[in-house]
C-alpha cells in the first residue's frame, strides 16, 4: 500500500486529519509526518494570545499515524475489507518534553507490541524538525475486523 | 491449597490492575462476570488474556477469548489448555 492509498482510507479530515505523508510502513512498524498549518482552528483558542499545539492534538496526530495507518496497513494484509475498518482509541500514556508551535513539521514513529484480538497497541514517539523528542508514550485501539 | 484455588488466586492477580469496581473484586467468585461485574473494557480484556498466556504458559484462540466472559469460564479454558497442552 501506499503513502496516499493508506492516507486516503483514513477516517478524517480537515481540521482533524494530522497525516501528510507514510513514509515507511509493515506489519510491525509505521512512520509519517505532519505539519501544523498555523490557521488550524484550535491556535486561536489554545492559548490566547500564545498559539501551542495541543497535548491532545499531539496525541491525536500520534494515534492517526501510529495506531489507524498502521491498522490499516494490516488489515490490507489480511484481506479485509478496508471500508469496513473502523478504529476506537481504548487508551493511551503520553509523556511530552518539548512544545510545538503553529508551522512546525513533526514526524512519528511507532513500534507495534503487538496486535491479538483485534486490539492494537503501539509505543509511540514524536519527532521535530531539530530531530528532538517531543512526545513518547504508548497508544491503543480495537478495530472491529 | 487446591489447584483450582490457586488458580484463582493466580487470576485474581492478573485481573487486579484492570478492575473498575473494587467491591467486586474483593468478593471474586466463579460467576463474577469480568465485563459486568469487575468493570474491565474489552481492551483490557484482551491483556488479561495475554497475562493468562504468559501465567500458564498457553495458548488462547478467538473461540475461547469469546467464552472468556466470567471466572469459572476462565477456568474452565485454563485447565483445557493446560490439557491439552
Amino acid at each position: 500500500m501506499t503513502s496516499q492509498e493508506i492516507i486516503s482510507k483514513l477516517p478524517y479530515q480537515y481540521p482533524f486529519l494530522f497525516v501528510d505523508e507514510i513514509t515507511s510502513v509493515d506489519e510491525n512498524a509505521v512512520s509519517g509526518s505532519y505539519r501544523y498549518e498555523a490557521s488550524l482552528p484550535f491556535y486561536a483558542g489554545h492559548f490566547k494570545n500564545n498559539p501551542i499545539t495541543p497535548g491532545v492534538i499531539l496525541t491525536e496526530t500520534m494515534a492517526q499515524i501510529g495506531l489507524v495507518a498502521l491498522g490499516i496497513y494490516i488489515a490490507s494484509t489480511k484481506q479485509i475489507a478496508l471500508a469496513e475498518v473502523k478504529i476506537a482509541l481504548t487508551s493511551s500514556a503520553m509523556d511530552f518534553f518539548k512544545p510545538v508551535y503553529p508551522g512546525e513539521k513533526v514526524t512519528v514513529n511507532s513500534q507495534k507490541e503487538y496486535f491479538r484480538f483485534n486490539k492494537l497497541k503501539c509505543k509511540v514517539e514524536m519527532f521535530n524538525e531539530q530531530e528532538e523528542l517531543v512526545c513518547r508514550g504508548t497508544i491503543a485501539g480495537m478495530m472491529n475486523i | 491449597m487446591s489447584d483450582t484455588a490457586q488458580m484463582m488466586k493466580d487470576l485474581k492477580e492478573i485481573v487486579k490492575p484492570y478492575i473498575q469496581n473494587q467491591e467486586a473484586f474483593e468478593n471474586l467468585k466463579e460467576d463474577t462476570d469480568f465485563i459486568n461485574d469487575l468493570k474491565i473494557n474489552s481492551a483490557n480484556l484482551v491483556d488479561v488474556v495475554l497475562d493468562i498466556e504468559d501465567k500458564f504458559d498457553i495458548e488462547i484462540d478467538n473461540d475461547s477469548m469469546d467464552k472468556m466472559l466470567n471466572v469459572k469460564a476462565a477456568l474452565d479454558i485454563i485447565n483445557s489448555k493446560i490439557a491439552a497442552r
